[in-house]
């Protein structure tokens, strides 16, 4: 082994790392990711309710869309593919180096956050019934 | 021999993988919001319709083959990075693996049903 090795922190002090925004929104891809692979069956399931044609999954869609669990379930899958659509795009710009300076890296971090989350609310209206 | 077991691929082929899996999924997103916006959306039957269209049901195909390949690259670096035990890892992504493969026939059999 050589000496890098050894000197690795052998346990992190998770609750004293104070992460950069940057490093925020990376872990939150990283959640945002596992959240929507958990909750895929749900998203194909009403995919599959969303095209039958049968007038039971009809209805079966609007019950289970009209759910307000489900309904906030959704809200979190709606903000989960927003941040991970959003940051998909920063991690594809700093692959061509574009925005890898440490203030343009810090300020396409603060723009995904804040995009994704103005696009949930936007959506998460519209799903919510407000208009 | 003691070899550490890892499992990991190392290779431009995943990092690639997953650059182009995402550029289709984000490009047919925003074919789909387009679409709603021009009002796919706007009844139960005209969604029907918009999936049941022969060049939309490539798209989608392509979505889901896109979604699950990504998803396995993504989820399969979640375990390799927290799980220690290579024997409760491997258990993992013959899970994930399965699961998504199943995801995908699931999928799949939905569009092209239309």
């Amino acid at each position: 082994m050589s000496e890098m090795t050894k000197q690795r922190p052998k346990h992190l002090a998770l609750h004293e790392i104070r992460l950069p925004l940057a490093g925020f929104a990376s872990i939150l891809h990283r959640v945002s990711g596992a959240g929507l692979f958990l909750l895929l069956p749900l998203l194909i399931w009403l995919l599959q309710l969303s095209l039958g044609s049968t007038q039971s999954s009809a209805e079966m869609f609007a019950a289970v869309t009209g759910n307000w669990l489900v309904k906030l379930i959704l809200l979190g899958l709606l903000w989960a593919f927003f941040h991970h659509f959003c940051m998909g795009i920063r991690i594809l710009l700093i692959d061509v180096h574009v925005g890898v300076e440490k203030q343009q890296a810090h300020a396409s971090a603060m723009a995904v956050m804040v995009i994704s989350l103005a696009l949930t609310a936007i959506f998460g209206l519209k799903l919510l019934g407000a208009y | 021999m003691q070899r550490l077991v890892v499992g990991a691929g190392y290779g431009l082929k995943d990092w690639l993988a997953q650059r182009v899996t995402g550029v289709v999924m984000a490009v047919f997103t925003l074919i789909i919001f387009a679409a709603a916006l021009g009002g796919a959306m706007s009844s139960r039957e005209a969604w029907q319709a918009f999936m049941a269209n022969g060049f939309i049901r490539f798209l989608s195909f392509l979505f889901i083959v896109s979604l699950c390949w990504h998803a396995w690259v993504g989820v399969r670096d979640i375990w390799m990075d927290y799980l220690n035990s290579a024997a409760l890892r491997l258990f993992l992504h013959v899970m994930t693996l399965l699961a998504l493969v199943g995801y995908a026939g699931w999928a799949i059999q939905i569009i092209w049903r239309l």
